[in-house]
């Protein structure tokens, strides 16, 4: 039963995780129809940012805060200056650029941080609560990382219902044309979707690093689990990216903690649920794919 | 032109066999344009000229390989498994229009292939090994095809992607049997005495194993673009082209859309299973480490720059994948960079490569190249009428 709830719990903090991520990938799909394979690549290169800033002698938060904003910088540059030439045009062709920037970022990662493993710390404790006698898997930082991704999916929420600039960004994912006829400056809004979903996307990076070791590749497994999570909910649904990511981060936890040496199945597992999922339901579990298609 | 045109399929089709067989559905006819290559020297018939070109290749493989030293030897080793693979995987991508990110993983499974046999008391002969390598990626590959005809574009990205980063799992799963993070060590096999006759007899350089495994490489190179070559020329390349350009009129022309992609997807990860098994032996290792998510973004690379669906564009970018890597190692070493720093130029290179190329020449290389000929024509042709 122990085995049980610590399994649990690590597969939510996990899971919260990978809401963040997919989140990202959900936020950039809506606006301009791509997913974005080199999320990963720039998460990682914020994170490699924080940890130079925080061994130069930062604080944590400081780092965290300037990581973010680069985030939010490296997304709306991309967008402005790579991504804008292919958007819209054969969707083959933006995956292939993602897939370039993806490459590139994880080089220039490589080449200017080196691509050793280096420890990456945390403000928070890695030594679970005291429940009754027995400790449980549930740390500090789980805490810590449960509730920035909620605090960020507040904030988000928050944007999109309630603010003119949240407004006219949903009005440009939804009809490009007709936002732009009423006054919309569309190229703006996607520009700030990207940012944001950078900035998103790199605080996953780096709630997932915290008090494990980063390398340039570090953030591979999390792009699938990501993409996986992503299309769970529908890759269309911000409340399904989240969900997906608390279900695949449950079963992946599962799979790790039952199975004997199950660890070094976890990236199967992920590749075997896609495949069910885009069989059995390829709009994903919260399909409201009915109402638009691309 | 087209009498021939049936046995050229059952040729091409031959690696595919071990699947289902191709749909024989009717398929929009494509007619050849004959008009055009009366004035050329090369035989009309496809069968003939890809044999002439095969003749060709193979005089030309005897030469290089017999003039360059051992080390471009081994570097022309290597060239041959990644140019097998972004062969099959240019028929996929360009001629069919799926993207697979997943053919690193489908090497690894030639690859593994190839090690297990070999590391048999009796390990059969290597003909029979590669064919088995092809076998068991083609059958990986099947599955992977029915799953992926129902997707597109970034969907099937990922997907492959998540097989890419999953499938290398499962040997440090199987760590009894497929040797864990260490991976399998590869005992290629010795060279048979003919083969030292015949270099003895060609150029007199000394038969090495280094020099046997990259005629190995270069008689699969061989044989697996003459078949893919005939392939694309057929009436099964024409479908395939038929169902990425126009899925609706295709389907009204009786194609069955499924069916077709499954077996390009078929094809494809045959010729992968192929690379990985002759990967297997220059490497002399199957790893994990091998196949990397890197690995499957570098044949990406290789197909974009040379274009999307052409075979000599596969084999270009391939050469590319070779012989840029020490080049802008040396570049980097100039500059100050360490070594592992230097190492990383190249995947640098392929990313921002992949990122200019399909925004400033989408086409790739040859596809460029070849739009350029064509415009050029149209254009002579043009004046030449309204002036006569």
């Amino acid at each position: 039963m122990q085995q049980f709830i610590n399994v649990t719990l690590t597969g939510l903090t996990e899971g919260m995780v990978y809401a963040a991520f997919a989140l990202a990938l959900v936020l950039i799909w809506r606006s301009t129809r791509i997913v974005n394979f080199a999320q990963g690549s720039m998460a990682a290169a914020t994170a490699f940012i924080a940890l130079a800033l925080i061994q130069a002698g930062w604080s944590y938060w400081a780092a965290l805060v300037v990581a973010l904003v680069s985030g939010f910088v490296m997304g709306a540059v991309i967008e402005r200056v790579v991504v804008r030439r292919v958007e819209g045009g054969p969707e083959l062709n933006a995956v292939i650029v993602t897939l370039g920037l993806f490459v590139a970022i994880q080089a220039g990662i490589a080449i200017v941080f080196g691509s050793s493993f280096q420890s990456f710390p945390t403000p928070f404790g890695l030594q679970g609560f005291q429940v009754g006698d027995n400790r449980i898997a549930f740390t500090p930082t789980s805490l810590y990382v449960i509730g920035a991704v909620l605090v960020t999916m507040g904030l988000l929420v928050a944007l999109f219902r309630f603010t003119r600039v949240g407004l006219a960004m949903r009005a440009s994912a939804f009809g490009q044309e007709v936002a732009r006829l009423l006054g919309v400056r569309v190229g703006r809004m996607l520009t700030l979707g990207w940012g944001l979903a950078a900035v998103v996307g790199s605080l996953a990076g780096l709630l997932i690093a915290g008090g494990e070791f980063i390398y340039p590749a570090y953030m591979d497994s999390l792009i699938v689990f990501g993409f996986v999570a992503a299309v769970l909910g529908g890759l269309d649904s911000p409340i399904g990216a989240v969900v997906g990511g608390l279900i695949l981060g449950l079963a992946l936890s599962y799979v790790s903690g039952y199975v004997p040496r199950g660890s070094a199945l976890v990236n199967v597992s992920a590749l075997v649920i896609l495949m069910v999922v885009l069989l059995v339901r390829p709009g994903g579990l919260f399909a409201s794919s009915t109402a638009r298609r691309a | 032109m087209s009498d021939l045109q049936s046995p050229t399929t059952d040729t091409a089709t031959a690696p595919g066999k071990a699947t289902s067989s191709p749909p024989t559905e009717a398929t929009a006819g494509g007619d050849q344009p004959t008009a055009t290559r009366r004035r050329s020297l090369l035989p009309s018939s496809t069968l003939l000229r890809h044999l002439l070109l095969l003749a060709l290749g193979a005089v030309a493989t005897v030469v290089i390989l017999e003039i360059t030293d051992p080390f471009t030897n081994s570097q022309l080793a290597t060239l041959s498994y990644y140019a097998i693979a972004a062969g099959g995987l240019t028929v996929l991508t360009g001629m069919n229009g799926q993207i697979s990110l997943g053919h690193g993983a489908l090497m690894a499974v030639g690859a593994y292939t190839t090690a297990l046999f070999l590391s048999a008391e009796e390990p059969p002969p290597l003909p029979l090994i590669l064919l088995a390598a092809i076998v068991v990626a083609t059958a990986v590959g099947a599955l992977v095809g029915v799953a992926a005809a129902r997707l597109h574009g970034p969907y099937l990205a990922g997907a492959t992607l998540a097989l890419a980063v999953g499938l290398p799992g499962l040997a440090i799963y199987f760590h009894d049997w497929l040797g864990g993070e260490q991976g399998m060590r590869v005992r290629a096999p010795r060279a048979p005495e003919a083969f030292d006759s015949f270099i003895s007899t060609v150029s007199g350089n000394s038969a090495t194993n280094t020099k046997w495994l990259a005629y190995v490489g270069a008689i699969c190179l061989l044989i697996t673009y003459f078949l893919l070559a005939n392939l694309v020329r057929s009436r099964v390349g024409r479908t395939w082209r038929a169902v990425r350009d126009q899925e609706v009129a295709a389907e009204l022309a009786g194609i069955n859309l499924g069916a077709w992609r499954v077996l390009a997807f078929t094809v494809s990860a045959a010729a992968a299973g192929l690379a990985g098994g002759v990967l297997a032996l220059v490497v002399r290792l199957a790893a994990p480490s091998g196949f990397t998510l890197v690995l499957s973004l570098s044949l990406l690379t290789a197909i974009v720059i040379g274009g999307l669906g052409s075979l000599l564009g596969a084999l270009l970018g391939s050469a590319l994948l070779v012989f840029l890597p020490p080049f802008v190692t040396d570049l980097g070493a100039g500059w100050g960079l360490d070594n592992t720093e230097a190492a990383q130029l190249a995947p640098f290179v392929y990313g921002v490569v992949l990122i200019v190329a399909m925004i400033f020449a989408p086409a790739g290389f040859i596809g460029t190249l070849r739009m350029r000929w064509l415009t050029s024509r149209a254009k002579r042709s043009a004046a030449r009428s309204s002036g006569g």
